[in-house]
């Protein structure tokens, strides 16, 4: 069949599958990367934005702000192309890592405010009369029972940054998509192409499944 | 004579309303003290003072066994000696009946899992609930969820327990197992504080009744006076009131 061997040419498959599967192995170690560091930085700012003195708060919703706001692509291209002016040379990796950890803990934040907002009053009031410090009321009381509840949050932004990795093809790095589009030209056929987009669906389609099962349990608890 | 608990012009406003008047008053050790008075009148606020949950205004001053009510290192020493058992129990859902005790001796007092596991059984069985201790909080009916929330207070071995309301958001026919449990506490010495609308209660158990109202104590003495023959006007429609609802 025409379209087969046009979109799923099984030859060009073979010869180009171990070209996908480095840019794969990037795509994953740059999503957990950046995922790790977003959540670090987003539970950072969160405390801050919730605890800090007045000046570091009005800050941290600043950066939450901006950050949200700004395109991730654009981002990506001032780290990438406008920093080396003023001396910083970021290899394309760590310019990725960067802009997506910059902008997933942004987002991270938030929910992590979200979900630290949703405990009762008492919760805290309960852990200081009982004389528990902040931290200890964090730790042992607060967001054990925040995390339940920003756990689906937290992994739709997931998703979103492992989908947002493919970005970083445009800074030269050597990932799924840019290997898939490497290849391409290299067989002068779309395989590759069809093969990558698969590797996502099939990556991200589970996550994606798994968050729908949570926000349906959730909400059946919350009845 | 200056109190165990002692509480000197104690001011607090919301804004520009001022919840507590100018509040005196001296609890001795030992002392049972039943604070009774309407809906708003600043019983929960003035209780919450005591242990600071509400930060109240200049020139107020509150001591616990000498030690200054304030803000930040001392406010530690006086926490881990007062109690708090709230109207809604505010348990740890996380958690299970027995961590919900041992978890403020672990963290405050460093005690040891072994021993705080140990005192988290006997007040456990103390209060009547040691065959629960592996469940979690919302398995629990109000009643036993009110016994494991003194139970978790009296763990760091308070010299001074606040009880807000601890039976107004329970079924009726939990009230009473609630009500022996403080009863049992009462004779073994602690401090007591307790604000609630049980009048059989207070009648027994209370060495004094304070009744507050708008901001202020209108009237205090022992159970006898002031709910069999209460002096001022105010106290009289209260217990009306409340004796005829
Ligand atoms: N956080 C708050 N903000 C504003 N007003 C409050 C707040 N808490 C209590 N109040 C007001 O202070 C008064 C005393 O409240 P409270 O101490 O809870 O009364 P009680 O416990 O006797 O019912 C009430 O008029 C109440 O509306
Ligand atoms: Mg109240």
């Amino acid at each position: 069949m025409d379209i087969f061997d046009t979109f799923l040419n099984a030859e060009v498959m073979r010869r180009t599958f171990p070209m996908l599967m480095q840019g794969l192995w990037i795509t994953l170690q740059l999503g957990a990367a950046s995922i790790v560091a977003g959540l670090a930085l987003g539970l950072a700012l969160a405390m801050a934005r919730l605890y800090g003195p007045g000046p570091l708060r009005v800050l941290t919703r600043f950066y939450i702000d901006i950050f949200r706001s700004i395109p991730l692509l654009v981002l990506l291209i001032i780290v990438y192309y406008a920093l080396p002016f003023v001396g910083l040379r970021l290899s394309p990796f760590v310019s990725a890592m960067s802009a997506l950890t910059l902008v997933s803990g942004a987002y991270t934040a938030e929910i992590f405010r979200a979900g630290i907002e949703a405990i009762p009053k008492g919760q805290f009031e309960a852990s200081a009369a009982l004389g528990l410090s902040g931290r200890q009321t964090m730790a042992d009381v607060i967001l054990p029972q925040a995390v339940r509840i920003v756990i689906p949050p937290l992994t739709n932004n997931s998703i979103n940054v492992v989908k947002d990795t493919a970005l970083a093809s445009v800074v030269a790095m050597p990932d799924l998509l840019k290997q898939a589009t490497q290849a391409q030209a290299l067989a002068a056929n779309p395989t590759p192409l069809i093969v990558a987009a698969m590797i996502y669906i099939a990556f991200l389609w589970p996550l994606v499944a798994l968050v729908s099962r949570m926000e349906r349990r959730f909400a059946a608890r919350r009845r | 004579m200056t109190g165990f608990v002692s509480i000197r012009n104690l001011r607090k406003s919301y804004g520009s309303f001022e919840a507590l008047k100018g509040i005196d008053l001296d609890v001795a050790k030992g002392e049972v003290v039943c604070i009774i008075g309407p809906s708003g009148s600043g019983k929960s606020t003035l209780i919450r003072c005591i242990n600071r949950l509400e930060a109240f205004s200049e020139g107020s001053e509150i001591r616990v066994d000498g030690i200054p009510v304030t803000s930040g290192r001392a406010l530690a020493k006086v926490r881990a000696e007062v109690g708090m058992v709230f109207q809604s129990f505010n348990l740890f859902p996380h958690l299970t009946v027995r961590q919900n005790v041992m978890l403020a001796p672990r963290r405050v007092r460093g005690t040891t899992r072994a021993e705080a596991s140990a005192q988290a059984d006997r007040l456990l069985d103390r209060v009547g609930i040691g065959n629960q201790a592996d469940k979690y909080p919302e398995h629990l009916s109000g009643g036993q969820q009110q016994r494991v929330a003194i139970a978790r207070a009296l763990a760091m071995e308070p010299q001074v327990m606040l009880f807000d309301e601890p039976t107004s958001s329970l079924d009726p026919e939990m009230v009473g197992e609630v009500l022996d449990v403080m009863r049992d506490l009462a004779r073994t010495g602690v401090t007591m504080i307790v604000v609630t609308h049980e009048m059989g209660f207070a009648s027994q158990v209370a060495d004094r009744v304070i009744f507050m109202d708008a901001g202020q104590i209108v009237e205090e003495g022992p159970p006898a006076q002031v709910l069999s023959h209460p002096r001022e006007p105010r106290t009289r429609d209260f217990l009306g009131a409340v004796l005829n609802h």
